[in-house]
């Protein structure tokens, strides 16, 4: 494996307070040095990122790969190449495969498809439940010893307190975080986008806010109760920031996500009945989003992921009702946050990579989150001032079901390196991407 | 074709005050139609209309027909049984292939709120919602509004309650936009479990008690009280809807005024409404009935490209609004 030098890019790693303009050398897998003027070995291949941003690599910890079962939509490899066109260097899949990935076999499979995509790494999430059905524990430490990273039943709700007090307790073993998707399931029944005079026009079923924001205090004050990690999922209400600063306050095991559209979009974009606006949690409120942003802002919500969920474009070509919950997220997120909050001055671009990178990587345990010498050498550089727009016919995920299709966004991934190697770099990628501009600075 | 609506009829909300005054005044002429020995005129002769009904429906479907063949249309009635819908054809597939066999016009009832729009992105011909879902029933919104209209002349300012399961109601979405775009002042009366949570901004007054918006109103449409509402938990029992709820003669009566009664039926006689109410002199549930058909000509009318002023003379023959005197 060549040594990689990326020089006279801007090295912004918050592990090591790292914000400042030099040179990083990559060598047997890992950050060999960085600083001013590196002296690479003569065989180094020399990357040119002047002008650009050099982080430690993303991480979304939650996506959806859709592997085995529908590889029409998705699978562990297209996802992983989507995955590192949008600078994520490592993705953690939910288990809501088909079948469920409860069990030490299905992690393996999803840990060896990975190893043959050679793209981001890809983390499976194992399921809380036997088939995700809400009532057997399944057997976290033979899928944590296959490679499983952290336990979910994402995409069905975990109903029942008892079950998620057991996975909490249980899990303290093998030290790995629950994620939950909270929703109450009977208030959440039905619905199709949020309760709102946006529904009421519409003539929609709404999820109210607080389907959510119940089954969030019940989680932290189960996180309390056992002492273990409670991890909710994509938040989406201002009701449920405040209720995790209540927690945090108390020193409960609580961390968050949020995902870009939740902190970009409203409710509004429902109307007309669009489908690829149509996703669980619901887009919500203007003042929900407001809220969000604050919250990632300040630290209340930890991290940022994507949710990424393919569907089908036949899937999508229906009925709102009956239209699937989600939309595709791994290669618009980093420019949904540029543009949204680092352009609006929510974050700088210091919070935007701690929050992909370093603390994923902290609160999942995971390799990966800092440049420092001697760490994996898992590495983004993005272009922090190219615009582009969204057309979903150039993504490498099959899926094209984006409420972004069309907008011009700023910031976007141009090489990514994982455990050393380019696993992506922008304009001479199969994707055929017009190559970015670079802007000094 | 393109009228002066637009393609198509989705609902009330998107059209103008305007909009809907064109369709009330051009269905004026029309009501006459079918009070004639032969009720038939030339207007959209050659046209070719598809009513696809994918939910159950009767005076819907009859009213639709009847004023598609008053007007000559070739219609094509299509439910969802026996058709391929059954056999999980989607509904664009259903609409395109019904498209390629160079259909004017569609009318649609469907279950989901969204459908018609969804239909008319999707198809050249003009579409017009008979009903998605809980979002909206324009075509019954405007009998209505022109029922209120024969009795009150101008709305502006009048006083309409609209009683009963406004969740769920596309017949209370559209009258609502209606009513509210005529000048007209709407109230909405029933329990909180039947009402939008978010029904305060939709700038409507908001009655608790039946007592009160009958002590306000001028004319109450009462809505039909759907019974699968009790086994989802929305209210207890249809006894109960009566007592708190019910429009019963009893309570009219303690008001001293006239009040005009409408329903857009089928009616639950007992539960939302009582015989002697509905069958009483102040009742004009059968007027809605008739000017029904009147409204659906209009609409067809002006979407297949009819020009309002000239709806007198279609009556004769013109046909499709053109020139009187102009050559087939």
């Amino acid at each position: 494996m060549r040594p990689i030098l990326l020089r006279g890019g801007t090295l912004v790693d918050p592990s090591q307070r790292l914000n400042e303009i030099g040179d990083l050398l990559i060598s047997e897998g890992e950050i060999r040095d960085f600083g001013r003027k590196i002296s690479a070995p003569d065989e180094a291949e020399t990357i040119d990122c002047d002008g650009l941003i050099v982080s430690p690599g993303f991480i979304d910890v939650h996506c959806h790969l859709r592997e085995p079962g529908r590889e029409d939509v998705e699978t562990v490899a297209t996802g992983a190449r989507a995955a590192a066109a949008g600078g994520f260097t490592a993705v953690c899949a939910m288990p809501n495969t088909d079948p469920v990935t409860d069990n030490q076999a299905a992690v393996g499979f999803i840990v060896r498809q990975a190893q043959r995509a050679a793209a981001a790494r890809v983390y499976p999430i194992g399921a809380i439940s036997v088939g995700q059905e809400g009532k057997v524990l399944a057997e976290f430490g033979e899928m944590v010893g296959a490679g499983a990273i952290a336990v979910s039943d994402d995409g069905k709700p975990v109903a029942s307190a008892h079950l998620m007090r057991t996975a909490l307790e249980y899990a303290r073993t093998f030290k790995i975080p629950v994620i939950d998707h909270c929703e109450e399931p009977t208030l959440a029944a039905g619905g199709a986008m949020n309760e709102g005079i946006v529904s009421a026009h519409l003539g929609l079923k709404g999820v109210p806010a607080e389907a959510e924001e119940i089954m969030v205090i019940r989680d932290i004050l189960l996180a309390r109760l056992t002492g273990g990690h409670v991890h909710l999922a994509h938040m989406s209400t201002r009701g449920s920031v405040e209720l995790i600063r209540w927690g945090k306050e108390r020193q409960i095991n609580v961390t968050a996500e949020v995902c870009p559209h939740h902190l970009s979009l409203t409710e509004e974009s429902v109307r007309g009945y669009n489908t690829n606006a149509k996703m669980n949690p619901p887009l919500r409120t203007a003042d929900d989003v407001e809220a969000l942003r604050e919250a990632v802002k300040d630290g209340t919500i930890d991290l940022i992921a994507t949710d990424h969920a393919p569907h089908h474009y036949d899937e999508k070509e229906r009925e709102f009702a009956d239209a699937p919950n989600g939309i595709v997220g791994l290669e618009t997120a980093l420019a949904v946050i540029v543009t949204n909050l680092v352009e609006k001055g929510y974050l700088g671009f210091s919070d935007l990579v701690d929050r992909m990178s370093c603390t994923p990587a902290r609160i999942f345990n995971l390799p990966g989150g800092s440049l420092k010498r001697g760490a994996t050498a898992d590495v983004t550089v993005f272009n922090p001032a190219a615009r582009w727009k969204v057309d979903p016919s150039q993504f490498l995920s099959k899926g094209r079901n984006t409420p972004y299709s069309g907008m011009t966004l700023i910031g976007q991934a141009a090489c990514t390196i994982v455990a050393g190697s380019v696993v992506y770099r922008s304009g001479n990628s199969a994707r055929g991407r017009e190559s970015t501009k670079r802007v000094r600075g | 074709m393109t009228g002066t609506l637009g393609k198509d009829l989705l609902g009330l909300e998107s059209l103008t005050g305007d909009q809907i005054r064109l369709i009330l005044d051009t269905a004026e002429p029309f009501k006459e139609i079918s009070e004639r020995a032969i009720k038939k005129v030339p207007a959209l002769r050659g046209s070719t209309i598809v009513n696809l009904f994918f939910e159950n429906s009767t005076r819907t479907r009859i009213s639709f027909e009847f004023a598609e063949k008053r007007l000559s249309a070739d219609t094509v009635n299509v439910s969802t049984a026996g058709s391929s819908v059954s056999k999980g054809e989607t509904l664009v597939d259903t609409a395109r292939n019904l498209e390629a066999m160079r259909i004017d016009m569609v009318v649609i009832r469907h279950s989901a709120s969204g459908a018609a729009q969804f239909l008319a992105e999707r198809i050249h011909s003009n579409v017009i919602n008979a009903g998605d879902g809980t979002h909206e029933h324009p075509t019954q919104g405007l009998l209505d509004i022109l029922t209120l209209r024969d009795r009150f002349g101008d709305l502006k300012g009048r006083r309409i309650c609209i009683c009963g399961d406004i969740l769920h109601s596309r017949v209370a979405r559209s009258n609502i936009y209606g009513l509210t775009k005529l000048g007209a002042e709407v109230g909405v009366c029933g329990p909180r479990s039947l009402l939008p949570n978010a029904i305060d901004e939709f700038g409507v007054r908001i009655f608790d008690r039946v007592e009160e918006a009958i002590e306000w109103a001028e004319a109450l449409n009462v809505l039909r009280l759907q019974f699968e509402r009790m086994t989802a938990g929305y209210i207890p029992s249809a006894r109960e809807y009566n007592r708190v709820f019910g429009i019963t003669r009893e309570r009219l009566d303690r008001v001293k005024r006239d009040i005009l009664i409408l329903h857009p039926g089928p009616m639950n006689r007992g539960v939302e409404i009582d015989s002697d109410v509905a069958d009483g002199p102040h009742s004009v549930i059968l007027d809605q009935v008739t000017n029904g058909i009147a409204v659906r000509m209009a609409v067809l009318y002006l979407l297949a490209g009819g020009k309002p002023e000239l709806a007198e003379a279609a009556k004769g023959g013109a046909g499709r609004g053109r020139e009187p005197g102009e050559r087939d």
